[in-house]
């Protein structure tokens, strides 16, 4: 089980960063979003997994998951989604100042033909 | 009187000058003058108790974790030095008052000049190596603005900056060498370390230390190869010349060389290091300054000269030869910062420091003259006075030494040929200016000084003669405290007598005034020797280096910072690579003890799904809506996850997560391109894939190394006292809301900022607004649909109910703040969606940002509240009651805290969604009949 989880969050990194490498700023928002579930399900992985643990205390369990990467990954999905949102934003916002979606704010000159097939 | 007042009276003093500029010259340097005078008083005061032997101590405590104190020491060293810096700096100051010329700030000079004193002060009485650095670079730094004090003119700007680089560069290497001293002896305390010498020579540091702080010290004091910014610092006015060039700064680095006598010397390292430097240093110096026309040129060599004769006395290996070097560092000051003061008044007076134009001035200035001579003869070491007592003892001293082993016999009679061209030049100091012949071109036809321009020369020099004739009743107590302190023990037996007899230092002695007087009546001859080596120019060679260096900086920065954030990912990543893999490298075990999980087919078609939806993403990224639809494949999975292994919290919390991020994503979609176009080579391609395959391994190996792990967690805690002490038995949520609350304080907090960050992007944002899809589709008109309209407004009480239902049970059950939160969020999302904002906007009159702010003042009230009970912020506090029909019930001050959380992910959630949103519709551009 734990070596198919490694493996998960391996690909997820792997394709969270490669996207993050792009040049467009859509892609990178993607590959921000993969990237921090790689990170979270990391993050969880440090508590161990465990299947059917008791969650909330209870009189009769004896194995408890540890509530400590919860914590600490609950908050980081809700700031993930602060972070994934501004990201975003500034994409557009990006865009509409400069008028383009590369992460740079300007053209690489040696692709000026692909994307002047993409202006209307 | 507290030790501290004697560096921070002359601190207070540099606003003096400032205030009273106005006042008139006189007043403003009598009025400069009184705060070091007190400061002279406080350590006159104290010198008959340290001359007793005491080591006099005060220590204010300033940040006691780290070792740092406020830590002033005055033993013999520190008094001899704090009296030449006090009484020096005060003749300077009346010397400065009749130097400069109305046109300069007296203000702005004096305030430098005194700044420059604390800076020193603080030198010679720190007894925290730490804060004796900082004296230091802040001497660095006011040497930089004396020297340019006249910046108008170049070569003060550029004499300025060499000096400042040399010292400042120096003063780094000595803060290193300072920091390997904390970390051997275990403190900057300078008494323990003073008192750590066997374990700084034993420890394999020792060589690093040695070097390191011998930098600082050789830059500072002008060795050779550094001595080239000395002459250059000539071009500051004469009393900073004086004053830092002659007395003090250049001898901080004497000072710390012998502060640090009784640790670092004694090994072979130190004798062969600093005897050859002192050695080389003093014969360049006394050579070169015979060949230098101009007055202060000359004596800038000397002095540089003078500084080697000292080093090269602390690198010999026996204590007399310290005492030597301190009573050498006393009479140099006061001879040399008279010659310098009388130079001074001969460029004032005649307009010129030319020595091939200033002849004969004996006629025009008898006085002056006579004094100038009296100080250069001291200079020479002419019998009688302070110069030649100190110099005997040189000579005796390079002839007990063994430094240089079988060639020892080297050091005195290089010491003899130094003392040859010292002659020499101070021969021509006194010939050149004050007779032969009459003078040439002055500018000025030359006269007297003003009476008290002359008094500074006249106590130095009458110094110079009393201490000569009478040195055991003058100088004896000092010299004796002085040296004990340098030598941390008993000083040696020795004399002050004038007369030792015929001896071998007497022949050196007369060999040096026979060979200068020789030299000097041939002195065309070897000018002319001189005049055939084509001559450097330091500052053009230093100007060259340091463009050379600029130029490198450059290079290496446009290949690392070219604009490309992808260039700084890469090389962000690849850096992160390098730290990540050396440990992992030294993981000897991939696999750890703890018992593995079995796998079932849910399992494997669960990650295979997620692997899948990862895969596809990255495949279809340039699709964009496509990739946005495998991604949140991804991110159910990932929820479902969270599920199985046990976390019902985390499930929940990113299920709602993730179809916020889908409607954020899908409407950041209708302003972005669809499409992204191809332009990534197949080689860059390569090289990514690379990057983030190695980095993923990395990843994903160290994931499964600590999953395989036995786990040693600190949560027990947190089980055993959730209930107890937080009153919930949903452990996440008491962790976040109680234990950890002021994390997540700060988390919301974050979360708030972050959506009026948004807030404020979006605002006046002119986007590019497409009337179709990328096909050139037109939207579709039915905006609303009719099904999902009256669908949504059925659920959202049903909605609001769970989201009620899910933060009241969030402290016992899986749920809380968080999660409510983005319930709540996504049902007045779906309203959005299905009716419009105008629609919203007339039913739900909410204002997204008070929301979050009332949001984050609940959770800071609630956390205040606890000081009412006069406990620390954010004790929580949880109680049981018992009301009719409800049925038993728990309130609890973490619940109101929760409540804050709730309000500010619902406002911040809404403020992005609804305003991105509102952009869609209110400026989507409607086509007309025709176009369609």
């Amino acid at each position: 089980m734990e070596m198919a989880y490694a493996l998960c969050v391996g690909i997820l990194t792997t394709s969270g960063i490669f996207l993050t490498l792009r040049g467009r700023t859509f892609p990178v928002v993607v590959g921000l979003t993969l990237l921090s579930y790689a990170v979270n399900l990391f993050l969880f992985a440090s508590g161990r997994l465990g299947i059917d643990d008791a969650a909330v205390l209870q009189a009769e369990a004896t194995n408890y998951t540890d509530p400590l990467p919860q914590a600490l990954v609950l908050t980081a999905i809700v700031i993930g989604f602060a972070m994934t949102a501004f990201a975003v934003i500034l994409a557009m916002r990006a865009r509409a100042d400069l008028g383009n979606d590369h992460v740079d704010g300007r053209l690489p000159t040696i692709t000026e033909e692909s994307t002047a097939k993409e202006k209307p | 009187m507290n030790l501290i007042w004697v560096p921070l009276l002359p601190l207070l003093g540099t606003l003096v000058p400032l205030l009273t500029a106005r006042t008139g010259r006189t007043l403003c340097a009598w009025t400069t003058s009184l705060l070091p005078a007190l400061s002279l008083l406080i350590v006159l005061f104290h010198a008959p108790t340290v001359l007793s032997g005491a080591t006099l101590k005060s220590t204010l405590p300033w940040i006691p974790a780290l070792d740092l104190e406020l830590a002033f020491r005055l033993d013999g060293l520190g008094l001899l030095f704090a009296l030449l810096i006090l009484g020096i700096g005060l003749l300077v100051i009346l010397y400065a008052r009749y130097y400069l010329s109305p046109k300069d700030s007296m203000g702005r000079f004096y305030s430098y000049l005194i700044l420059f004193m604390t800076a020193m002060l603080g030198i010679v009485l720190s007894n925290n190596l730490i804060q004796l650095w900082v004296f230091w670079e802040l001497t660095s730094i006011s040497s930089f603005l004396l020297i340019s004090f006249w910046s108008d003119k170049r070569e003060a700007r550029r004499g300025a900056r060499m000096a400042l680089t040399v010292t400042g560069a120096g003063g780094m290497a000595l803060l290193a060498g300072i920091l390997l001293i904390g970390n051997v002896v275990g403190s900057y305390d300078l008494d323990r370390v003073l008192a750590s010498t066997i374990q700084i020579r034993n420890s394999g540091y020792y060589p690093a230390i040695l070097v390191l702080v011998l930098l600082g010290a050789f830059t500072k004091s002008a060795q050779f190869p550094f001595h080239f910014w000395l002459p250059h610092a000539m071009a500051a006015p004469t009393p900073v010349s004086a004053y830092l060039h002659s007395a003090t700064m250049v001898k901080a680095g004497i000072f710390l060389m012998a502060r640090f006598y009784p640790v670092l010397s004694g090994t072979d390292m130190w004798f062969l290091i600093v005897s050859l430097t002192g050695l080389v240093t003093l014969l360049t110096g006394a050579y070169f300054a015979l060949f230098k026309h101009d007055l202060k040129g000359l004596l800038a060599y000397s002095t540089i000269s003078h500084l080697g004769l000292i080093t090269l006395l602390l690198g010999m290996d026996t204590k007399l030869a310290a005492v030597a070097a301190v009573f050498h560092i006393i009479n140099h000051a006061t001879f040399k910062a008279s010659l310098f003061m009388a130079a001074g008044i001969i460029d004032h007076e005649s307009g010129s420091r030319d020595m091939r134009k200033l002849n004969g001035l004996w006629k025009y200035m008898p006085y002056t003259a006579t004094l100038a001579m009296v100080a250069a003869s001291a200079m020479a070491g002419v019998p009688l006075l302070n110069g030649f007592l100190s110099k005997e003892m040189f000579f005796s001293e390079t002839l007990h030494q063994s430094t240089l082993g079988a060639l020892s016999w080297l050091v005195p009679v290089l010491a003899t040929c130094g003392g040859v061209f010292s002659v020499a030049y101070s021969l021509r100091f006194i010939h050149d200016v004050f007779f032969n012949g009459e003078p040439i071109d002055l500018p000025r036809t030359p006269h007297e000084p003003p009476r008290y321009m002359k008094l500074p020369v006249e106590i130095l020099v009458a110094l110079c003669l009393l201490v000569g004739m009478l040195p055991g009743y003058v100088i004896g107590d000092l010299l004796n405290s002085a040296s004990s302190a340098v030598l941390q023990g008993l000083v040696p037996e020795y004399s002050l007598a004038i007369w030792h007899g015929f001896n071998l230092p007497l022949a050196m002695s007369t060999i040096a005034f026979v060979g200068g007087l020789v030299i000097y009546y041939n002195r065309k001859v070897l000018f002319q020797f001189q005049a055939q080596f084509p001559e450097a120019d330091a500052k053009e060679i230093f100007e060259k280096l340091i463009q050379m260096l600029m130029a490198g900086c450059r290079w290496v920065n446009d290949r690392l910072e070219n604009g490309s954030l992808q260039r700084y990912l890469m090389l962000m990543l690849l850096f992160t690579f390098a730290l990540v893999v050396t440990p992992m490298m030294a993981l000897s075990q991939l696999v750890g003890e703890r018992p593995q999980l079995p796998i079932s087919g849910v399992e494997i078609t669960g990650a295979a799904l997620l692997i899948l939806g990862a895969l596809a993403t990255v495949i279809w990224h340039r699709k964009r809506m496509i990739a946005l639809i495998t991604l949140s494949i991804v991110g159910l999975i990932v929820s479902v996850t969270f599920a199985r292994f046990s976390a019902p919290d985390l499930a929940l919390t990113q299920l709602s997560v993730e179809v916020v991020t889908v409607i954020l994503l899908m409407l950041a979609l209708f302003f972005l391109p669809q499409r992204t176009p191809k332009e990534s080579s197949p080689h860059q391609m390569m090289r990514d894939l690379a990057i983030s395959a190695l980095i993923g391994g990395v990843v994903g190996t160290l994931c499964y190394a600590l999953m395989t792990r036995p786990l040693h967690s600190i949560s027990d805690f947190f089980l055993a006292n959730s209930k107890t002490g937080g009153g919930g038995t949903n452990v996440v949520n008491v962790i976040l809301v109680d234990f950890r609350g002021f994390d997540t304080l700060g988390e919301i907090t974050v979360l708030g900022i972050a959506a009026l960050g948004i807030f404020k992007l979006i605002n006046r944002m002119r986007l590019f607004m497409p009337a179709g899809d990328e096909r050139g589709r037109p939207w579709s008109n039915d905006r609303y649909p009719v099904i999902l309209a009256t669908v949504s407004q059925l659920l959202l009480p049903l909605a609001l109910l769970v989201s009620v239902y899910i933060f009241l049970r969030g402290h016992n059950m899986p749920g809380g703040g968080f999660i409510a939160g983005l319930i709540t969020a996504v049902a007045i999302i779906q309203q959005y969606v299905a009716n419009g904002v105008d629609f919203i906007k007339e039913r739900l009159k909410l204002n997204y940002q008070w929301l979050i702010g009332s949001g984050l003042l609940i959770a800071t009230l609630t956390g205040l509240g606890s000081w009412a009970f006069g406990r620390p912020f954010l004790t929580s506090w949880f109680d049981h009651f018992h009301l009719p029909l409800v049925g038993d019930f728990e309130l609890a001050s973490a619940m109101l805290f929760d409540l804050g959380v709730y309000l500010t992910v619902i406002g911040a959630t809404l403020l992005i969604l609804a305003n991105l949103g509102k952009l869609t519709t209110t400026e989507r551009p409607v086509l007309t009949k025709e176009e369609l």
